[in-house]
């Protein structure tokens, strides 16, 4: 039986943080971008369960079932705007989207 | 009637000035003189009922400045000393009016000059009249600011706006030094009534508890005030200068009223001075350097102006160095009786510059005496009061002055060096002015032509102030000797304080000592100039050169003022205040450096929006990071300065985020 400190910083602090650095090093592909968000809100969604759990409470659950269906229509718009992305560029690399300047 | 007196100048200003316009030259000038001239008329009987019948009147008009230890009311004081001043001002005003009407009559600006003129007799009037400091000063200040316009009358001419501006600065320094002295005053006395602190300080030491030395310092600001006005050595610079105003302002103001307000004010003050023994030292000391000073400038001077102005700077001095010696009454005695002749002497001139068509150097006049016999007549009856011809005017007061000084020399030693440099001035005063005659009158004339076929006599209208001021200057000191410095004369009836004084009583060799001076000191002036001897001697490089350079340039004074005060003045103002401080180090510090400041950190910060989505994750990121690290923190609080690990933090993600940016930018 895993206790909730190693749940936490083994998988859910770990993925995090693995979604976080790829968004940072992942610099070009716009694709590896979205599979990162998508890892950092799987990591908020084990979170929610493992507190559910030790917690003995099922809203966590019911939180992420909702991050879920919330995760799914993001991907879903992020990958409709990338779509749309790609069609005006050409490209997916994300450097070129940088035309919005301070 | 009273009131009157201070008020119909006041009006005849407002009249010429607001409604010259429509009431035309002739109008406006009938007005003013008509009202001044009545205000005359008020001043003698004034003089009658105050100073003959000795009915003291005070008229406390309104309240000005109440507060709890302070009150200064709009009052009037006529005793002896402000009657005899108001006759002195009226009548000499009263004829400068009436000389003005012709001499400016081909000045387009009439109206606005005989507004002036009316104001500067009502400024001086408020002056004379006022029963406390406070209200003087209004009139202080207002004859400063008279001689002023009236110097810039010909705004036109750049000489006249310097001259102009020269004598309101220079007037201001002094009163800078009235100021001073006027707030002494009234934390010393707690008032600035004359009644209240001459009666104050008429008490001993031990029982009003003022103590000498504020006396010395109130008296010395007291001092400079009148130094500044009346032109005495250090601050006499203005007076010669005044003269690019128009004749009759040079003989009302520079002659006859404004610098004689500085004299005015130290025997209004004589209560005080009495008790202030350094100060009066100081005083005899300054004005006998004065009387010799201005006489040897005015005696190579060559503008015919300039050496009548000199002469009044010199004989201010007479009557400064008198008042150094306790006799107010008879240093106000020469000041009532050098206002007529030397009135008749700038007017006389005026005539003189009129004829020949507005020459003022001396040498290119001369022979006038067959032209001009009227003024001829006229400014040798000025030229022989002034250097105190016996039985004439000047006599009876500049040789009394002296005859005090010497004998107060027993009393104190400074005495007899002013008597001597007094002695010596009578000696040079003789000299100049019979140089001034011959040059003018007697020599071969120097003049064109043109301008010799061109000289008339004075009109009418300018002749009769001429004939009053004579008759004046042969008559006024015979017919008001005893009156005003008799023996135990009741006339000042406590106006000013009066001491015993053992000039009557000198032997007779004594008095003749600067009669002799005098007539031999116009003797040598005449016989110099009319042997043609003093002509060709000064070569180039001669040591007579010299001294006539030296004299003739006034001692220098305004070389060594430019050189050492007004430029180093005016190179600070440029070069320390404006640049340095102004535009400099405030600027800045001020708005230009702290927009400087932010215009460049903007521009840093600018960089950190570079469009590129990673640096914006990265400055989420690090943002959500150090909102956790804040808000961790036990001992948050927005005051409290961050902890230590919070600072570091925070300094490595600072850190993080330029290497981010520069990374950027060399992307970019």
């Amino acid at each position: 039986m895993l206790d909730l400190i190693q749940l936490l910083t083994g998988s859910c602090c770990l993925i995090y943080l693995l979604g976080i650095w790829g968004i940072w090093i992942r610099r070009s592909n716009i694709i590896i971008i979205l599979m990162s968000i998508e890892l950092m809100l799987l990591a908020v969604n084990l979170s929610f369960t493992v507190f559910s759990y030790f917690l003995d409470d099922f809203y966590g659950q019911v939180i992420s079932l909702f991050a879920l269906s919330v995760a799914a229509a993001e991907s879903a718009i992020g990958l409709a705007i990338l779509v749309v992305y790609y069609r005006l560029t050409g490209s997916i690399l994300i450097d070129f989207a940088s035309l919005l300047k301070g | 009637m009273y009131l009157s007196i201070i008020v119909l100048p006041g009006i005849a200003a407002l009249l010429a000035g607001f409604f010259g316009r429509f009431l035309g030259p002739k109008g406006s000038s009938l007005i003013t003189t008509t009202l001044v001239g009545i205000t005359c008329f008020l001043s003698l009987t004034s003089l009658y009922e105050v100073g003959i019948l000795g009915s003291v009147c005070e008229i406390k008009l309104a309240k000005w400045i109440e507060s709890d230890l302070l009150d200064a009311d709009w009052g009037f004081l006529f005793d002896s000393l402000t009657v005899s001043m108001l006759v002195v001002i009226t009548s000499i005003s009263t004829l400068v009016h009436l000389y003005s009407i012709d001499y400016m009559s081909e000045d387009p600006h009439l109206p606005r000059f005989m507004s002036y003129l009316s104001f500067f007799t009502f400024l001086m009037i408020i002056l004379v009249t006022a029963d406390n400091y406070l209200q003087m000063f209004v009139g202080w200040e207002g004859v400063g600011l008279c001689s002023y316009l009236l110097i810039n009358f010909w705004f036109t001419r750049i000489a006249a706006n310097k001259s102009a501006m020269k004598a309101i600065i220079v007037n201001r320094i002094g009163d800078l030094g009235l100021i001073l002295g006027i707030i002494c005053l009234m934390t010393t006395f707690k008032s600035v009534d004359y009644e209240t602190i001459f009666s104050i300080v008429s008490g001993s030491d031990l029982i009003t508890g003022v103590p000498s030395s504020i006396l010395t310092l109130t008296t010395l600001l007291l001092f400079i005030g009148a130094v500044g006005k009346s032109a005495q050595i250090g601050l006499h610079t203005w007076l010669p200068d005044a003269m690019e105003g128009p004749t009759p302002v040079s003989a009302l103001i520079h002659a006859a009223t404004m610098v004689t307000a500085g004299v005015f004010l130290i025997i209004r003050s004589s209560p005080l001075f009495i008790v202030a023994e350094d100060i009066l030292v100081l005083m005899t000391i300054m004005g006998s350097l004065t009387a010799l000073f201005a006489a040897t400038s005015g005696l190579l001077q060559n503008d015919l102006k300039r050496v009548i102005a000199y002469s009044t700077c010199s004989q201010l001095g007479y009557m400064v160095f008198a008042c150094g010696i306790t006799s107010f009454a008879t240093s106000f005695f020469h000041l009532a009786n050098h206002a007529f002749f030397k009135a008749l002497l700038f007017l006389s001139a005026g005539a003189v510059i009129h004829a020949l068509g507005d020459e003022q150097d001396m040498r290119k006049m001369g022979g006038l005496i067959r032209l001009l016999p009227f003024t001829y007549v006229m400014i040798l009856i000025g030229s022989l009061s002034l250097m105190g011809f016996p039985f004439l005017t000047g006599y009876y007061s500049k040789d009394v002055i002296l005859e005090s000084t010497f004998a107060y020399s027993f009393v104190s030693f400074d005495s007899s060096f002013a008597y001597w440099l007094g002695t010596i001035s009578a000696f040079f005063t003789a000299f100049y002015s019979i140089r001034l005659i011959y040059l003018t009158f007697i020599t071969e004339t120097n003049a064109y032509h043109s301008i010799i076929k061109n000289v008339h006599e004075v009109p009418l209208k300018m002749a009769i102030p001429l004939m009053i001021l004579a008759f004046g200057s042969i008559f006024i000191g015979y017919l008001t000797k005893d009156l005003i410095i008799g023996f135990g004369t009741p006339f000042w009836n406590n106006a000013i304080v009066l001491l015993p004084n053992d000039a009557e009583f000198l032997p007779f060799f004594i008095k003749l000592i600067p009669v002799i001076f005098s007539l031999f000191g116009a003797f040598l002036g005449y016989t110099l100039y009319s042997s043609n001897i003093l002509w060709n001697m000064p070569e180039q490089g001669s040591v007579l050169r010299f001294v006539y350079s030296f004299f003739n340039q006034k001692w220098y004074f305004d070389q060594l003022y430019n050189r050492f005060c007004v430029q180093p003045l005016l190179k600070i103002g440029y070069h320390t205040t404006f640049k340095l401080l102004d535009k400099g180090i405030i600027e800045i510090l001020g708005p230009y450096g702290i927009a400087s400041i932010i215009r460049y950190t903007v521009d840093r910060a600018r960089y950190l929006q570079s469009g590129l989505i990673y640096h914006y994750t990265f400055i989420m990121v690090s943002g959500l990071i150090l909102l956790l690290l804040v808000i961790s923190q036990k001992e948050f609080s927005i005051i409290t300065p961050f902890p230590i690990n919070v600072s570091l933090e925070l300094a490595i993600l600072i850190g993080a985020a330029a290497v981010q940016i520069n990374l950027a930018k060399r992307g970019a």
